[in-house]
C-alpha cells in the first residue's frame, strides 16, 4: 500500500473523486489548484503555524492520564488535549488553515455547515479574525440540542441559517450549504468541517488536521522514546481521526475509528457507517454510507450531534477496505458513562463524540500490557454537552 | 436506439425547437403521473423528462425538493420509475429520466442501463455524474444504446465544455444560471454567448434548463437553443393542484402553452 494518495483526481482507492453538479466542477478544481500552490508556499505555512501557535494555543499537550489508566487497568492511556485549543475543538486547525486559503483565493463570503456546533464556532472563529463575511448552516434539531453553540457563533458575528429538511441534522446542513454553494460561488468559499466532500476537501481537511498526529508523534517520543502501540479517535465524518492516524500510516501502530453506535447498530438508530453501512455518493464523494435498499440516504441516530452523519470520509473508507484501520462502535450509553468517568477521574469533561473514543478505549484497555501505550484523541471539550447532558438525567438548569 | 436525435433532426427542418417538461414520477402518486405524462404528450411535449426521487438532492430548489419528498412518502423508487416507464413505452415521445447517482450506483450501472434499454427509456441525466467519474456508466449506456446527457453549467471553462459535449449523447444539457432548480423571472443576461461558445465546440443540440417558468421565456429561449426544458414551473402546479380532479387537464394546458409559444 502506497501512502501517495488520493491520486490526481481525489480517488482513495475506488472511493473519493467528485461527484457533484457541473457547476462546482470548475470551482473545484480552481480551488485544488490553489491550495496545492499555498501548500508549497513557505509565507503561508509561516502565517498558519503563527496562527495555531499563538492564537489556538498549539502545540496542545499529550497527557498522561494515571488515574484513567489504573482505572482501566491495561495499557498507558494518554489524551491529546485538543479540548484545550481555542474553541474547545481540532475543527480550528481545518478553519484557520481554509479561511487563510479563502482570503488568499480573495473570496469574501465564507459558508459551512456544523452538526454540534464545533465546526461552526470555528469557522465564525477565523472569519471574525479574518474580517470574512460568515453564514452557518446548521439543522434545526441540532440547534435545539447545541443552543450554547448556537449563540456563540451569533456572537462571533456569524449568520445561523436553520435547516429544517430532511432529519434536520449534519446532513441536510451540509445538503443547504452545498445549494448555497452552487449558487454563490462566484464569491463564495465553502468551508467544509470533516474529511468528507468532493475532493480536494477530504486531502485537505486531513491535512490541515495532521497536525495533530504530528505534534503527537514528537510528543511521545519525548515522553516515552516510542511510538505508541495504538491510536483511537471518535468518527463521525473522521477529521480528528484522519489528523491523528495520518501522520503515523506507515508506522507499526495500530489504529482504531470508533463510530457512534447510538440506540445500539442492531437497533437501526446509529450512524455508523463504516461498521453498518456500504458503499455509495453523498455529498460529493464515494464513501461507505447509511442507505435503503433503494439508494436513498437514511437518517441517523447519536446523541453526539457531531457524529450524528450518514456518511464517512473517504479516506477512512480506504483505510478499512485496506484493513489499515480497524473501526468498531460504542453506543450513547456506553460514551454517557465515559464521559461521567472522565470528569470524575480525571476532572476533563470531554466532548460527547470523543466520550465514544474513551469508551471503546475502556472495553480494549485490558487486553494490551501493563507498558503498552494507548494515546486517545480527545477532540473536543465537553461545555457544549453539558445542557443535554443534564436534561438527559431530568436536571433543569 | 434511442428516439432523441430523430427528434431533435426533425424539429431542425422546421425550424423549431424542442419542448422538454419535466415532473417528478410519484408526484403525488405513480398513476398521476402516468397520466401526466401522456398529458404532456399530447400537449406538444417533444421529450419528457422524469425525475427519480432521491432523499438529498442537492442540485435542486424548494420545488422539486418538495416534490421528491412527496414521492419518498409515497414509497416511489428508481424500481418503480422504470416499470412506469416501461408502461409507457407505447408513447412516440422520447422519455428521459434524470436521477441522482446513488441510487443508480445502488441498482447497479448494468442493471440500470438494460432496464432502461427494456423499459424504452431514451436518455439518462444524472446531475451529480459529471464526465470524470462517468467512465463505467458510459460503457454500459453504450452497450444498450441508451444516450447519456451531462450539464455544462455558466462556471463550465472551455476545457469542460469540450469534455462534457464529447460524452453527452441525445443532447447537452445547459444549465442557464449559476444555482439550484427554480422557477426564476428574469433570464440571464449571457445566455446568449454561453450557447453559442457550446455551439462552435460541437453540433450537438442544446437544451436549456433551470428558471424557465414562463411561455414568454421559452418563446426567447427557442430563438437560441435547440430545446427549452420547463421544471419547477410544472411541478408547482402539480403542487398546487395536488387533489384537485382536473390536475392532468391544468397541466396539459399549461404545458400547451408553452408548446403554443415555441411553434408559433
Amino acid at each position: 500500500m502506497q501512502k501517495n494518495f488520493p491520486d490526481r483526481e481525489g480517488h482513495f482507492g475506488v472511493l473519493g473523486g467528485k461527484y457533484v453538479p457541473e457547476t462546482l466542477m470548475d470551482p473545484l478544481i480552481q480551488l485544488e489548484k490553489a491550495y496545492r500552490s499555498v501548500r508549497r508556499d513557505p509565507a503561508f505555512r509561516k502565517e498558519l503555524n503563527s496562527y495555531l501557535k499563538d492564537y489556538a494555543g498549539r502545540p496542545t499537550p499529550l497527557y498522561f492520564a494515571k488515574r484513567l489508566t489504573e482505572e482501566f487497568k491495561g495499557a498507558r492511556i494518554y489524551l491529546k488535549r485538543e479540548d484545550l485549543t481555542h474553541t474547545g475543538a481540532h475543527k480550528i486547525n481545518n478553519t484557520l488553515g481554509q479561511a487563510l486559503l479563502a482570503k488568499r483565493m480573495g473570496k469574501k463570503r465564507i459558508i459551512a455547515e456544523t452538526g454540534a456546533g464545533q465546526h461552526g464556532v470555528a469557522t465564525a472563529t477565523a472569519a471574525a479574525l479574518l474580517d470574512l463575511k460568515c453564514i452557518v448552516y446548521m439543522g434545526e434539531e441540532d440547534i435545539q440540542r447545541q443552543s450554547l453553540n448556537v449563540f456563540r457563533m451569533k456572537l462571533l458575528g456569524a449568520e445561523v441559517i436553520p435547516v429544517s429538511s430532511g432529519s434536520k441534522t449534519l446532513k441536510d446542513a451540509v445538503n443547504e450549504a452545498l445549494r448555497d454553494w452552487v449558487t454563490h460561488v462566484r464569491d463564495t468559499y465553502y468551508l467544509l468541517g470533516s474529511a468528507v466532500g468532493p475532493h480536494p476537501y477530504p486531502m485537505m481537511v486531513r491535512d490541515f488536521q495532521s497536525v495533530i498526529g504530528r505534534e503527537t508523534k514528537k510528543q511521545v517520543l519525548e515522553k516515552e522514546g516510542r511510538l505508541p502501540d495504538c491510536l483511537i479517535a471518535c468518527v463521525g465524518g473522521g477529521s480528528n481521526a484522519i489528523g491523528l492516524f495520518y501522520p503515523f500510516f506507515k508506522d507499526n501502530v495500530r489504529f482504531i475509528g470508533v463510530e457512534a453506535g447510538g440506540l445500539g447498530v442492531n437497533s437501526g438508530k446509529h450512524a455508523a457507517s463504516l461498521c453498518a453501512g456500504s458503499i455509495g455518493t453523498l455529498h460529493g464523494s464515494k464513501s461507505y454510507i447509511l442507505q435503503s435498499d433503494s439508494g436513498n440516504i437514511l437518517e441517523t441516530h447519536s446523541f453526539a450531534p457531531g457524529l450524528d452523519y450518514p456518511g464517512v470520509g473517504p479516506e477512512h473508507g480506504y483505510y478499512k477496505e485496506s484493513r489499515r484501520a480497524e473501526y468498531v462502535t460504542v453506543t450513547d450509553e456506553e460514551a454517557l458513562e465515559a464521559f461521567h468517568l472522565l470528569s470524575q477521574t480525571e476532572g476533563i469533561l470531554p466532548a460527547l463524540e470523543s466520550a465514544h473514543a474513551l469508551a471503546y478505549t475502556k472495553k480494549i484497555a485490558p487486553s494490551f500490557k501493563r507498558d503498552e501505550i494507548v494515546i486517545i484523541n480527545l477532540s473536543g471539550r465537553g461545555d457544549k454537552d453539558v445542557q443535554s447532558v443534564a436534561l438527559r438525567q431530568g436536571v433543569e438548569l | 436506439m434511442s428516439r432523441i436525435n430523430p427528434t431533435f433532426d426533425r424539429l431542425k427542418k422546421r425550424g423549431q425547437s424542442a419542448l422538454i417538461p419535466f415532473i417528478m414520477a410519484g408526484d403525488p402518486d405513480i398513476k398521476t403521473t402516468e397520466a401526466l405524462v401522456l398529458g404532456m404528450a399530447e400537449a406538444g411535449a417533444d421529450i419528457i423528462e422524469l425525475g427519480v426521487p432521491f432523499s438529498d438532492p442537492i442540485a435542486d430548489g424548494p420545488t422539486i425538493q418538495a416534490a421528491s419528498h412527496r414521492a419518498l412518502q409515497n414509497g416511489v423508487n428508481l424500481k418503480e420509475v422504470l416499470h412506469m416507464a416501461e408502461r409507457l413505452s407505447g408513447i412516440d415521445t422520447p422519455l428521459v429520466l434524470m436521477t441522482y447517482f446513488n441510487p443508480v450506483f445502488r441498482y447497479g450501472l448494468r442493471n440500470f442501463a438494460e432496464s432502461c434499454g427494456r423499459s424504452g427509456v431514451d436518455g439518462v441525466i444524472i446531475p451529480d455524474l459529471p464526465p470524470e467519474e462517468a467512465g463505467l456508466w458510459i460503457g454500459e449506456a453504450r452497450k444498450v444504446s441508451l444516450d447519456t446527457i451531462f450539464l455544462i453549467a455558466p462556471t463550465s471553462s472551455s476545457d469542460r465544455i469540450r469534455l462534457v459535449s464529447r460524452y453527452s449523447r441525445g443532447f447537452i444539457y445547459y444549465v442557464s444560471v449559476t444555482g439550484v432548480t427554480g422557477a426564476r423571472e428574469n433570464l440571464p443576461d449571457d445566455l446568449e454567448p454561453a450557447i453559442k461558445r457550446i455551439k462552435e465546440q460541437n453540433k450537438k443540440p442544446v437544451a436549456v434548463g433551470f428558471g424557465i417558468s414562463t411561455p414568454e421565456q421559452a418563446k426567447k429561449i427557442g430563438l437560441l437553443a435547440d430545446g427549452v426544458i420547463v421544471g419547477s414551473a410544472i411541478v408547482k402546479m402539480v403542487e398546487e393542484n395536488l387533489r384537485h380532479p382536473e390536475l392532468t387537464l391544468k397541466v396539459k394546458d399549461f404545458v400547451s402553452s408553452f408548446a403554443q409559444a415555441l411553434k408559433s
